[in-house]
């Protein structure tokens, strides 16, 4: 009885010591913590995807915390939605981003563009364009061996294997940009995701002259000038015989898209053109 | 027991079809594409518009740093534009069309055939006269000459090693130039040894040319200081930092350039070209080039103006034969299939070689077995397996570790494996990334 007894009153004392102790080291050592970090990253996706150009969603979370101005800082995965709840938190301002997405500026699908060479080596967009231009006419465009699609973490991206271009699905892009900097050749681009996700941009990166471009690529832009001159709102530059279409200043009207001569520019989500009404042919009286 | 360098390597067949091919001289082509940048280093700057008149030789484009290099012109007539060509490299690049009329050399060159040994240069006027001359490293890679020509000061240079290897299956150029331009080559080594103050040269030549071996050996015993070093057949010796090591047995520290051990390397085709230079006031327009193939009816060694198109060297050899699967620049281990038959040659062009489509295709990449032949191979000591997957994922700082930039990409990974892994082109994107890391941290 007694040894039980000694035991119990030994062992409660050191383990009241060690608790003594624990407390004013624990004391001693605190680290002060803003409650605001864990409340931001809460609200935050934790998709740690880097999108927001900091390593994962608690950088981004300290970031806020610490910056009075976050007008700079956007989630891009999470949206205006995420950032007013965040900013809630913080009770601090924030601007209202433009959704954005991610956009393929190739189409140099097989059809379009002819492939004259075959490659034969790794499977990496960043090796075979440190070996040569492509296995087409064209050295800007996509080389098909789909970097991208690796890179991207939200299943937003496939090959197609039909046409060999990587397609964005656009309800799961978060425009993070992971694609974006995977990319060797740069042929992605975030852009405004537009008023009911309708935009029109550029689809070709090539700056070759007109007929090379066109040799290589039937749907290459030639850099003819003439979306530029048609374009009211002044959103079209030539440069490097390759347009450019200012998102900012683009305001959908569309004349670029039926004046391209190479289909190069290219619109998305607009409604079919409504078929045309056609007057009955009146039969000829016999 | 031949010397050779002390770590890896590999025998590949030889294949040196077109061995004992006297040097043809290529007919002018009617029209050339000079690239700017046909070097190592920073791309020259053109000195000429379109429609000037140009002579054989003339400077076309002038060095933009000290590891630059001229660009002469290789042909006489007019500059028919500047525009981006399609060159070796796989892009587009800017480079100088001419288009021939006649054949009229600048009067400074003097085109006899005689031999001038009397050296009267100084050794200065000889490094600032192969700079001038537009002289890169001929065994293909092309780096400026009159940069390995200046010692950096505090350091001596004890030895002077040429390189007369020719490690590469297939080609023969170098070969063919010992056995017909030895004297040259003799002369020139003499003014390299000048240049560089040394009174000892060594001439590094592999055992499978055994008459190149007599020859240069019965042309040396009239010169003071040259000796020659048959060599044991191992690729890659024509390697700089295997070449010393088999040549004076000295290794070179990780990092560090040949001069840290008191050597400095020149290939057989740049010593003939200084020769030319110094004695002949001929600056660097043409260079032999070994078109040869499994198939090729006609394997050749043609002494090739720069800038002629690939198509007209493969039309001589007897055309593209019909089961051709790939043309690559260059030799099988360290050359590159090229995407179009109408690059020019270039400097840097020490073969053309034509594979047939059997042979041509790379086996089908497996998983890696941990075999370490690679390891065993490699002449640089390094574990190629491992530096091509930290590669793969990205891990650059593990591939710093590991010496990525040690990496010499002779291709003997690659070639040994037998799992088909194309350990060097990850290894090439590694050290890309590694490299560039450095070159941010030291700014």
């Amino acid at each position: 009885m007694n040894v039980v007894l000694i035991t119990i009153i030994s062992l409660g004392v050191l383990g009241a010591l060690a608790a003594i102790i624990l407390y004013f080291v624990a004391q001693k050592f605190k680290v002060f913590e803003d409650p605001r970090i864990d409340q931001v990253e809460e609200a935050l996706p934790a998709a740690n995807c880097g999108g927001c150009g900091f390593p994962g969603c608690r950088a981004f979370a300290e970031a806020m915390v610490k910056a009075d101005d976050i007008s700079d800082l956007n989630c891009p995965v999470g949206g205006a939605d995420t950032m007013s709840a965040t900013a809630a938190i913080l009770g601090k301002e924030v601007a209202a981003a433009d959704p954005m997405v991610a956009v393929v500026r190739c189409n140099g699908t097989c059809e379009n563009r002819p492939r004259i060479t075959e490659y034969d080596g790794a499977t990496s967009c960043t090796i075979a364009s440190s070996l040569y231009g492509g296995d087409t006419g064209c050295s800007n465009g996509c080389l098909g061996l789909g970097e991208c699609v690796d890179a991207c973490d939200f299943n937003a991206m496939y090959m197609d294997e039909k046409t060999g271009l990587p397609v964005i699905i656009e309800d799961n892009c978060v425009s993070c940009g992971a694609c974006v900097t995977a990319c060797p050749k740069d042929i992605i681009e975030l852009r405004k995701k537009g008023p009911k996700s309708r935009r029109i941009f550029v689809s070709c990166i090539n700056t070759d002259k007109g007929g090379a471009a066109k040799k290589a690529c039937s749907a290459a832009c030639i850099g003819c000038k003439k979306c530029q001159k048609i374009c009211p709102f002044d959103a079209i530059e030539v440069e490097n015989n390759l347009a450019y279409i200012d998102y900012n200043k683009c305001k959908l009207c569309r004349k670029c898209v039926a004046e391209c001569p190479t289909n190069a520019i290219h619109m998305v989500n607009f409604p079919p053109p409504k078929p045309k009404v056609e007057k009955p042919v009146e039969e000829k009286a016999e | 027991m031949l010397k050779t360098f002390s770590l890896g390597g590999v025998h590949p067949a030889e294949n040196k079809f077109s061995a004992g091919q006297k040097i043809e001289i290529l007919p002018v082509p009617e029209q050339v594409s000079v690239p700017i940048a046909q070097h190592i280093g920073a791309p020259s700057e053109p000195v000429v518009n379109k429609g000037d008149e140009v002579k054989v030789g003339q400077l076309i484009a002038k060095s933009t740093g000290f590891v630059s290099a001229n660009i002469h012109s290789p042909v006489s007539g007019k500059v028919f534009k500047i525009d981006e060509v399609l060159d070796a490299s796989g892009y587009k690049r800017k480079a100088i069309i001419i288009k021939t009329e006649g054949d009229e050399w600048d009067e400074s060159i003097d085109r006899s055939e005689d031999l001038v040994t009397e050296i009267t240069a100084t050794p200065e006027e000889i490094v600032k006269k192969v700079g001038e001359a537009g002289i890169v490293g001929l065994g293909g890679a092309t780096f400026p000459a009159h940069v390995k020509l200046s010692v950096p000061p505090g350091k001596k240079c004890e030895v002077l090693i040429l390189n007369g290897v020719e490690c590469e299956p297939y080609l023969t150029a170098d070969h063919q130039l010992m056995m017909e331009k030895g004297d040259e080559m003799m002369v020139g080594t003499q003014i390299l040894m000048k240049a560089l103050k040394v009174d000892k040269a060594i001439i590094g030549i592999e055992n499978n040319k055994p008459d190149a071996i007599k020859h240069m050996k019965d042309l040396a015993s009239k010169y003071e200081g040259i000796s020659i070093q048959p060599l044991k057949v191992q690729y890659p010796q024509g390697g700089e930092k295997q070449l010393i090591d088999a040549c004076i047995q000295r290794q070179i520290p990780s990092g560090k350039l040949p001069i840290e051990v008191g050597a400095v390397v020149q290939n057989v085709g740049t010593t003939v070209a200084v020769y030319e230079a110094i004695q002949k006031n001929k600056p660097l327009f043409e260079r032999v080039v070994t078109v040869t193939g499994k198939s090729v009816s006609k394997p050749s060694n043609f002494m090739t103006r720069v800038g002629t198109p690939l198509n007209q060297l493969i039309e001589a050899a007897g055309g593209l034969p019909e089961d051709t699967g790939k043309v690559i620049g260059g030799g099988p281990m360290m050359g590159k299939a090229l995407s179009s038959t109408e690059v020019p040659i270039t400097k840097g062009s020490s073969g053309v070689l034509i594979m047939p489509d059997k042979i041509a295709k790379r086996p089908k990449m497996e998983a890696c077995i941990r075999c370490s032949k690679c390891v065993t191979v490699c002449p640089m000591g390094l574990s190629p397996y491992l530096l091509s997957t930290v590669s793969d994922k990205a891990i650059w700082d593990r591939a710093e570790e590991e010496k990525i930039m040690d990496c010499i990409e002779c291709g003997s990974c690659s070639y040994t494996c037998p799992a088909g892994r194309p350990l060097l082109d990850y290894i090439r994107l590694g050290k890309g990334n590694v490299g560039r890391i450095m070159r941010s941290r030291t700014k």
